[in-house]
């Protein structure tokens, strides 16, 4: 594996570079936060992004899309990373339509897929409970009801879930709390009776939701595929997320580091630019080896993703490992280093900590990746 | 078929006929590898077979020209010969600076007539070389050797003393910095040259390591007379030809690393609980260390392709050798707390004379040879981002 760019993706990355620096810049996101805008982020945007491709890149042209495939999506994540860039590509085009694409019937497939690609609908995954990812704890149960089934539980992390026109919720249809599998995906209304949803206000100022089900029903035809292909579903859909996920940490890493090694040249204290001082430069050029090793491991993970290696789950849990790792490092020294100015709210470099922190955690944080990997190498 | 593809059909062949079974195992250790030279006594017959068939072929040098003893192979080729020789578990042929370090330099900044002389006899492992650049007073800061070559017409006479000579007392050959002036700046003024170690004034002491082991040497050298002929390049040229083998080396040294995921060894020296290694945090320590080394591997491997794209490796390089080699302590002290105390046994037959412990001792060295950690980041920190200062 080379891990270097063919020219396609040359030029998707170049699109989504001026794309995103244009359009949705850091103070596009101040904007959304100070007006405390309810949408929280810019429809227009998204229905632009559509048009450019972005929102179909993982669906296929039956569908509506252009099956870029994971490797574009990745690098469209990077920029959205770089620019803090609020946008609901992970939670439609990349969780909901890696859902839809591998899970879902040929029925739901034609009704959803294309008003994803369109930029028509959002779609928000409804997975996590507590305040750290674990999806073999999931309590939320779905019960045999009539032709269909009662869904129960709460759910939090929801990315979007305030303004989602449906939820794909994971609920357990068999087994106990802690066991792997038994899960299955329903694709709900959130205004179907029983369901209330609470946008919650988070530290990267990006849109989250707290979900509640109260004996909600729903028709069997809600079922995403069919019961037993849930666990399946939900594997390639994390596996999908968390490579977004460490791309647009990449990209959010990257930034803060450059943006730090901006300040170094510039700063003067005792007589002298900062950067000079041996102490910070160390620290500089650590951070720039770190980032160097994550980007690759971003590449690979992206790379195996698209040519389906066997191996791609391990790769994509040692790549959100790294990434989780490697950005909380930056952005901890990238405030450090940029002195008082670093923990005013004027200078950028704290809001790519917040977002750092909220990636860094979604979808599991080095750590469950750590011992998913430990596990998964039997060791 | 593609060239490339009737090329490792090709190779996949030659090395089934060519590399015996013995040469199809794990090397234990520094002690199986083959450095050639005058004086080396080969581990077995099929150590020498080996060397003698791969030399033949080019297979020691396999991307030098045809002429200098390599097989001419380019980029692509020579990853397909790695990889066939990977495949089949077959160990390399020759260990040598010769290749690794001195062939590098000469290629480019030698004469013809000294890569037709010195080339050939490294490809073949006839002539073993050592490196000589550091001083006593002289160690990160390189350049200011004080090792005097005197120019007394048809020769240099030489008067100084190297250390750190890593297997200067059996290395045939040294590639030695020496100052030949000392009215400019400080790298300004240094040579490169070559000569026998056998030359009358010439002597290696070894020194004993942390590890037990004595590789390297203290070199005085007293009146020695070196041909002006094994002058590389001009006078004055040495710190360029240095820095552009340093680089070589650097990426060279980033690359050690254990033969087997620390994982594994991990467990073999720990066991299982369970399925799962007793100490939690040494699990995770251990996973960390494998994510890092997977993701460096990659890093590498995309480095040197991006190098290949038309973009220098240059300082880049001294990244690679601080990660890799910091990463690789970090391995071994994993190893060390997954064995406890049986991984401290120094001597006897259970440890194999200590040889985790003297392993592990031994990788304290990656980041200090072939220029410190710090000085690796100083480069970082100047050349590839560009910040101020000295
Ligand atoms: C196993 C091994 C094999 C070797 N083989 C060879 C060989 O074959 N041939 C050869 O010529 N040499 C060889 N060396 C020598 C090696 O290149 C030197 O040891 C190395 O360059 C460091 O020099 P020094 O030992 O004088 O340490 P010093 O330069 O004295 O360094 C001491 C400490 O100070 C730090 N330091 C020094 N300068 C700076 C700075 N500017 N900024 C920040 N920190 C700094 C260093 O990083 C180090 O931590 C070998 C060394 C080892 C360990």
């Amino acid at each position: 594996m080379g891990l270097l760019l063919n020219e396609d993706e040359v030029m998707i990355r170049d699109m989504a570079e001026g794309f995103f620096a244009d359009k949705a810049p850091v103070s596009e996101l101040r904007r959304l936060r100070d007006t405390k805008d309810e949408t929280g982020f810019d429809r227009a945007l998204w229905t632009e992004m559509a048009q450019m491709g972005f929102a179909g890149v993982l669906i296929d042209d039956d569908h509506g899309g252009n099956g870029m495939g994971y490797m574009a999506a990745g690098l469209i994540a990077e920029q959205i990373g770089k620019n803090l860039s609020a946008t609901p590509f992970l939670s439609t085009a990349v969780l909901a339509a890696t859902a839809l694409s591998k899970g879902g019937s040929e029925a739901q497939k034609s009704e959803w897929l294309p008003k994803i690609a369109d930029g028509s609908t959002i779609m928000a995954l409804a997975l996590d409970e507590g305040g750290k990812h674990n999806p073999k704890k999931t309590a939320t149960t779905a019960e045999k009801s009539g032709n269909g089934f009662k869904l129960n539980g709460s759910k939090a992390m929801v990315a979007d879930g305030h303004v989602a026109d449906k939820l794909i919720v994971v609920a357990r249809t068999s087994g106990d709390v802690g066991d792997p599998d038994g899960l299955s995906l329903f694709l709900v209304d959130p205004k179907a009776d029983g369901v209330s949803v609470e946008r919650t206000i988070m530290a990267d100022s990006r849109n989250s939701a707290r979900v509640e089900l109260d004996n909600v029903e729903v028709d069997g035809d809600a079922v995403l595929g069919d019961i037993e292909s849930g666990d399946a579903t939900l594997d390639a859909v994390l596996k999908a997320g968390r490579a977004a996920l460490s791309a647009e940490l990449l990209g959010a890493g990257q930034e803060a580091f450059d943006q730090t090694l901006g300040y170094l040249k510039e700063r003067k204290q005792f007589g002298k630019i900062i950067g000079e001082f041996q102490a910070l430069q160390h620290r500089a050029a650590h951070m720039y080896g770190e980032i160097e090793v994550a980007r690759s491991a971003v590449l690979a993970a992206l790379t195996a993703l698209d040519s389906g290696d066997e191996n791609a789950d391990l790769y994509v849990s040692m790549t959100k490992a790294k990434l989780g790792k490697t950005a909380k490092h930056i952005s901890v020294e990238g405030i450090q280093l940029h002195g008082g100015v670093g923990m005013t709210d004027e200078y950028d470099i704290g809001l790519f900590s917040k977002r750092i922190r909220v990636a860094q955690e979604m979808f599991g944080d080095a750590n469950f990746q750590l011992d998913k990997i430990a596990s998964a190498k039997k060791f | 078929m593609t060239d490339l593809e009737t090329f490792r059909t090709e190779t996949c062949a030659w090395l089934e006929d060519n590399c015996p079974a013995e040469m199809r195992t794990d090397m234990s250790g520094d002690n199986d590898a083959c450095w050639g030279g005058r004086n080396f006594k080969f581990q077995s017959e099929a150590q020498k077979v080996w060397l003698e068939r791969c030399a033949a072929k080019g297979f020691t040098a396999p991307s030098w020209d045809k002429k200098y003893g390599g097989a001419g192979l380019n980029r692509a080729q020579e990853q397909v010969l790695r990889q066939e020789m990977k495949r089949i578990n077959a160990r390399p042929p020759l260990s040598s600076f010769g290749v690794w370090m001195l062939g590098p330099a000469l290629l480019k900044f030698g004469s013809e007539d000294q890569k037709l002389e010195y080339l050939p006899p490294i490809t073949r492992g006839e002539i073993r070389w050592c490196q000589g650049y550091s001083e006593p007073g002289s160690g990160s800061d390189l350049a200011s050797l004080q090792t005097k070559a005197e120019d007394k017409g048809d020769h240099y006479l030489v008067n100084g003393q190297k250390v750190w000579t890593s297997y200067a007392d059996k290395a045939d050959w040294i590639f030695c910095l020496v100052r030949t002036d000392n009215s400019g700046s400080k790298h300004e003024g240094i040579s490169f040259l070559l000569f026998d170690m056998e030359t009358p004034g010439v002597e290696a002491k070894p020194i004993k390591l942390i590890s037990g082991k004595s590789p390297f040497c203290e070199t005085f050298l007293t009146d020695v007379k070196v041909p002006k002929r094994n002058l590389v390049n001009e006078e004055g040229q040495g710190w360029n030809i240095a820095k552009y083998l340093l680089t070589h080396e650097r990426e060279m040294i980033g690359e050690t690393g254990a033969a087997r995921p620390v994982s594994e060894m991990a467990v073999d020296l720990a066991g299982l609980e369970d399925g799962k290694l007793a100490d939690p945090i040494l699990r995770g320590e251990i996973a960390q260390a494998e994510v890092d080394d997977w993701a460096f591997k990659m890093t590498m491997g995309r480095m040197l392709g991006e190098a290949k794209a038309g973009a220098s490796l240059g300082a880049k390089s001294s990244m690679l050798k601080y990660y890799g080699t910091e990463l690789n302590k970090r391995r071994y002290e994993l190893l060390m707390d997954a064995a406890g105390g049986d991984g401290l046994e120094w001597e006897g037959e259970r440890s194999d004379d200590g040889r985790l412990a003297k392993s592990w001792m031994r990788t304290k060295g990656n980041s200090i040879e072939g220029g410190t950690s710090e000085v690796m980041l100083n480069i970082v920190a100047k050349r590839v981002l560009d910040m101020p200062g000295a």
